[in-house]
Formats: structure tokens, sequence, C-alpha cells
């Protein structure tokens, strides 16, 4: 295990880049007054320099601004998608784990059957027959990524079906619904809003996925996953750099995040051995 | 030691596997009729392309009819299902040819790729695992972890372009994408080797945190176990100890779950076979999708749910037979 000091920087570390990321996607585009789409052929493939620190793109755009505007892009549609796939998971989970029978046995079964399908596999479907666009995208990341919540939360509420509070206010007079909104669905919901949490950067994943295939958002709202897709022919002319930083920028918030999570996921599940476990 | 294999428990449990998804199948082909009914998509215009722009209602109607998509949605979704079972899985408007033709076409490259990946990841993940769960918290178990968990973060689409720029344009040593060169029209075992290299390597490397944190774990908690402690104490070698005692109970929950991976390894797939442009089943997918040519996309998405569930019998089998109190039950 890892020593105290360690874990504190990590904390710290994660906390301030996605402080800073935070800072960056909702200050920049309404403070700095500069056009990310600013289109400038005489400075177009700059390497990174002082001047541009990611480089220019194809069109002489600053990859910089084009990176936090994409950021922005990518972050909105991934909590979004995490929002809407956490709620509708807490739903089927807390529906499935309070009423028990069969309705949890047909709700798990559904579970089980849209786990079966590959998730970027369903999103890519989704979005074809569909038409790309902000909202399938979203819909296509949330229809895949409410199953993990609903078993986190439908095993929580069973563990807390069994707890002498429910008891109580059962045999208090409470009804079920009662029971349910007012004493599982409070106790659940830390450990949703981890899953919640956890599922940002993973719905910032799936959106860049999409992006990059050209099933994702158009290319007017440039997200990190379309930049990198954009890039693909300056890539193959050797430059670089509009390639390097998008992915970057990915990776670096995804692991930020899930530094914070796990420090958080310590203090709900202090017992908790195995680093692997989600 | 030799012990018998429980050959009769394990052909029940996949007797009822078998079983067991002929409803998840039943469901997820029916869903997709489902949603394709519920989208703007209209098959129709699909058909008929450029030419539907400028056709007349009546023969627009005409064409309805000959598809047989003015139908209801149950009628369709059995006609497909029944053809589907008799290997006529309709045709493939992208390919201009019989979705199974193409399905048979591809299916052999894609399973060479994802083969040589498994390898790929396995071999690789295996090796810095031990090394890493040898001295936990070490310098190298430190730098390795934290690349895998980098790693694990970088999408797989994005180390493929970073190795085309790198290998391929850089050092000039491997070809960028494709499976034969350009000037070459026949396929001959050399080109393939070389071709495969970058996207196994690619794929592999994707799927290698996983395979690496896994081990890294299993031999590192092995190493702290009785038998471990017992092997020490009777005096055998460090090399004994870690590859008679640790590594083998270390690796065999993890080789196990190897066919839960599928859906991690069909969505790798997709990224990569895109980006190298290799002709598999899952960059068909990919342009199945592109050009909403809803009969290869449906096959496709039905196919790879089959290759999950495969996938998972495979893990739960071999889950069995490496741990016999978990048995056949499933």
């Amino acid at each position: 295990m890892a020593d105290p000091r360690t874990h504190r920087l990590r904390l710290w570390s994660s906390a301030l880049v996605v402080g800073v990321v935070l800072l960056a996607v909702l200050l920049v585009p309404p403070l700095v007054q500069l056009d990310e789409q600013a289109v400038d052929l005489s400075r177009k493939l700059l390497p990174p320099s002082w001047a541009h620190p990611f480089g220019t793109d194809d069109l002489g755009r600053d990859l910089l601004l084009r990176c936090v505007y994409g950021l922005r892009i990518s972050l909105l549609v991934g909590l979004v998608a995490a929002l809407v796939a956490t709620v509708v998971g807490t739903a089927v989970g807390a529906a499935a784990g309070a009423l028990g029978g069969w309705t949890d046995r047909t709700l798990m079964r559904l579970v089980d059957a849209f786990s079966s399908v590959p998730h970027l596999l369903l999103g890519i479907f989704v979005v074809a027959l569909f038409q790309p666009g902000v909202w399938p995208v979203i819909a296509s990341v949330a229809v895949t990524h409410w199953l993990s919540t609903a078993r986190i939360v439908r095993s929580e509420v069973l563990s807390l079906r069994t707890r002498p509070f429910v008891d109580a206010a059962v045999s208090g007079g409470a009804s079920r619904w009662r029971v349910a909104v007012r004493h599982l669905l409070p106790a659940v919901l830390p450990q949703a809003g981890l899953a919640a949490v956890l599922m940002v950067p993973h719905a910032m994943w799936h959106e860049s996925a999409l992006s990059f295939l050209g099933l994702g958002l158009p290319s007017h709202q440039a997200s990190l996953g379309n930049l990198v897709q954009t890039a693909r022919s300056s890539l193959l002319a050797g430059d670089w750099w509009p390639t390097l930083f998008p992915g970057l920028l990915l990776i670096v918030p995804t692991l930020a995040i899930a530094g914070l999570a796990g420090a958080w996921r310590d203090r709900l599940n202090p017992r908790r051995r195995s680093e692997l476990m989600l | 030691m030799k012990r018998r294999l429980p050959w009769g428990a394990m052909a029940r449990m996949t007797g009822r596997r078998a079983l067991a998804a002929v409803p998840v199948l039943l469901a997820v082909t029916f869903a997709v009729f489902a949603v394709a009914e519920a989208s703007p998509f209209d098959p129709v215009k699909a058909y008929a392309g450029t030419a539907g722009l400028t056709a007349s209602q009546e023969n627009l109607d005409q064409l309805r009819a000959n598809l047989g998509v003015d139908r209801p949605l149950l009628t369709r979704w059995w006609e497909w299902l029944t053809s589907a079972l008799t290997g006529d899985l309709g045709d493939s408007s992208v390919m201009r040819r019989p979705v199974a033709d193409v399905i048979g076409e591809r299916l052999g490259w894609s399973v060479l790729l994802a083969v040589t990946a498994f390898l790929v990841a396995i071999a690789l993940g295996t090796l810095l695992g031990v090394l890493a769960g040898r001295r936990r918290g070490g310098l190298l178990d430190r730098t390795v972890s934290s690349a895998a968990y980098t790693l694990e973060a970088a999408p797989a689409f994005w180390l493929g372009l970073l190795a085309i720029w790198f290998f391929a344009l850089r050092l000039g040593v491997l070809p960028a994408g494709g499976l034969t060169d350009t000037a070459s029209d026949t396929v001959t075992f050399d080109q393939v080797a070389r071709h495969l290299v970058l996207p196994a390597l690619v794929l592999g490397v994707s799927q290698l945190p996983w395979f690496f944190l896994y081990v890294r774990q299993g031999v590192g908690d092995a190493l702290d176990e009785d038998p471990v402690r017992g092997a020490r104490a009777r005096g055998l070698g460090e090399r004994t100890v870690l590859t008679g005692h640790a590594l083998r109970s270390g690796m065999l929950p993890m080789l196990t779950l190897v066919g839960s991976r599928v859906p991690e390894l069909i969505t790798g797939a997709l990224l990569v076979e895109t980006v190298f442009s290799w002709p598999g089943i899952a960059a068909a997918t990919v342009q199945a999708a592109t050009s909403v040519d809803f009969p290869l996309l449906a096959a496709l998405t039905v196919l790879a749910t089959a290759a999950v569930l495969l996938g998972n019998l495979l893990s739960d089998l071999l889950y069995g037979l490496a741990d016999p109190r978990v048995g056949f039950d499933g």
C-alpha cells in the first residue's frame, strides 16, 4: 500500500489538475477574446512554440485554444451523459432492489442482455441510425453506461433492506414508496455519486471514440475526438502535434478525476483491499 | 498428478448457456429492428441512394413494397430471423455483396489480429506483472503501474496514430496500414506478417494494463501466502518459488478471465482496425455505420453479442477447471 505522503501528493495533484481544467473550460471562452476558429493560412502547421504552446493546425488555428474548446465540449457531453446514465441506473437499481421478485429478475435480465453488446458497438449502432449529433451521442453513451450503476445501487439497496432502520420505518407504518424515497435512496446516493464521477472520464472517452470514427459531434462543435480525427491528414504528412495534444488532454483529466474519485472511494469503503475494484 | 476432466458437467453447463443465449440473442435482434424502426432511418432512401432524390413518389412506394419494408416490424423481424438461420443475412449496400460473404471474408483477419494482440498482452502483462508484483512499491513497480494507469486512460485510436507516426513515418520500418503493400495484388505470408505488427501491438498494448494489474496483484498476494512461505522455508530457490508457486496461483484466475475481455477487445478492434485500415469485420462495422448499411450493421451487432456470450462461457468453463471449488453450476 502506498504511504500517506504519496497518497496526499496524488490527491492534491489530482485536485489541482481538475481545478485548472475546470477554470480553463469555464473561464477561457467568456474571458479570452480570441476566436478559436480564426483561420490564418500563413501560420499553418507551426510546431509548438512560446506563441503557440500546442502549435497550430492545418488551417493556422491555435491548437491550445482549440483544445480548450474541445475539452469544454467533451467535458460537457461527458457530464450530461454521466448524469443521465446515473439517474437511469439509480432508478432501475433502486426499483429492482426495493421491489424484488419478478420486477427484480426482469430488470436484471435486461441489464445482462444490455451488457452482452459491446458498449462502443451499441453506441455506434444508435448514432448511425439517429444521425450523428450531440443528443444521439449523449443518448448512446447514457444507454451503455447505466448498467454498472444499476448493479451497484441494487446490491446496496438489498443490503440496506435488512437494516434495523428500515424495519423501524416499516413497522412505523411507512409506505413502500416512502421507505424507498426517504430511507433507501439517500443511503445509496454516495455510492451512486461516486459511480457518476467515475463515469465522466469514461463517457468522455466514449464520445471521443465516436467523434473520431466520424459518428460523433459535427465538426463545428469540435470535441477532442474530432480534433484527433481532423489531425489525421497532418499526421500522415509527418506533423505530430495536432494529434498528440488533444489525446494528452483526454488522458490527464481522466487520471486526475480517477485520483479524486479514488480518495472518495477509500473514504466510503475503508476496508477495500484490492486496488483493482472501482 | 493427473486429474480427469469433468466433461459431463462442462457439457451440461455449455448446453444450459446455449439455451440461455437464445432469448438474449432474440432480444438483441428484435431491439436492433425496434431501434431502426424508431429512428429517422429510411431503408428505401438508403437503398435508392442519390436516385431516390429525384424518383417519383410512385416509384418510391413501389420500391418500398418490393423491399418489403412497408410491412409491420414483427413480420420483418421474423422474416430476417428465419432467413438468417438459413445463412441468408441480406445484402450489404455499402459493400454491394451478400452480408454473409462480407463476414466470411473478413472474420479470419479479425480473429488473426485479435489472437495476436491477446498473445502480446498476455506475454507482456505476465512478464511485467511478475517483475512488479515481486517487489510491490519498488521503483519498477511504481513506474510500470503509473504507465499502466496512463495507458488505460489513453484511447486506442490515439495510440495507433502515434504508432503510425513513429514507426511508419519517422523510422519507416513498418507499413502504416492495410493488409498488403499497395502495389501488390496477392496476399503473401511475409506481407501480412509485416502489416500485422503495428495493429497487433497497439491493440495488445491497449489491453495490457488490465492483464498487467491482475498479474501484479495475483503474484503479489500469492507471495504473502503460506504455500510460498513454506516453499521458502524448505529452501527452494527464488526462481522456483516465483514460477512454481506464486505465478501458478496468481496467473490462473487471470487467464480464465481472458474470455470475459471480449467486449473490450471488440471495442479496441473497432478503433484499431479503422486506424490501420485492417480488412476485418470491426472496420466493416464502422463503414456500415457511417453509411447506415442496416443489414450489415444488424448482422455484425448480433455476431458481436454472440462472441461476448461465447467468451463468457469460455471464461466460466476455464474458471471451473482452474478452481474446482467453483464448479459448473452457472
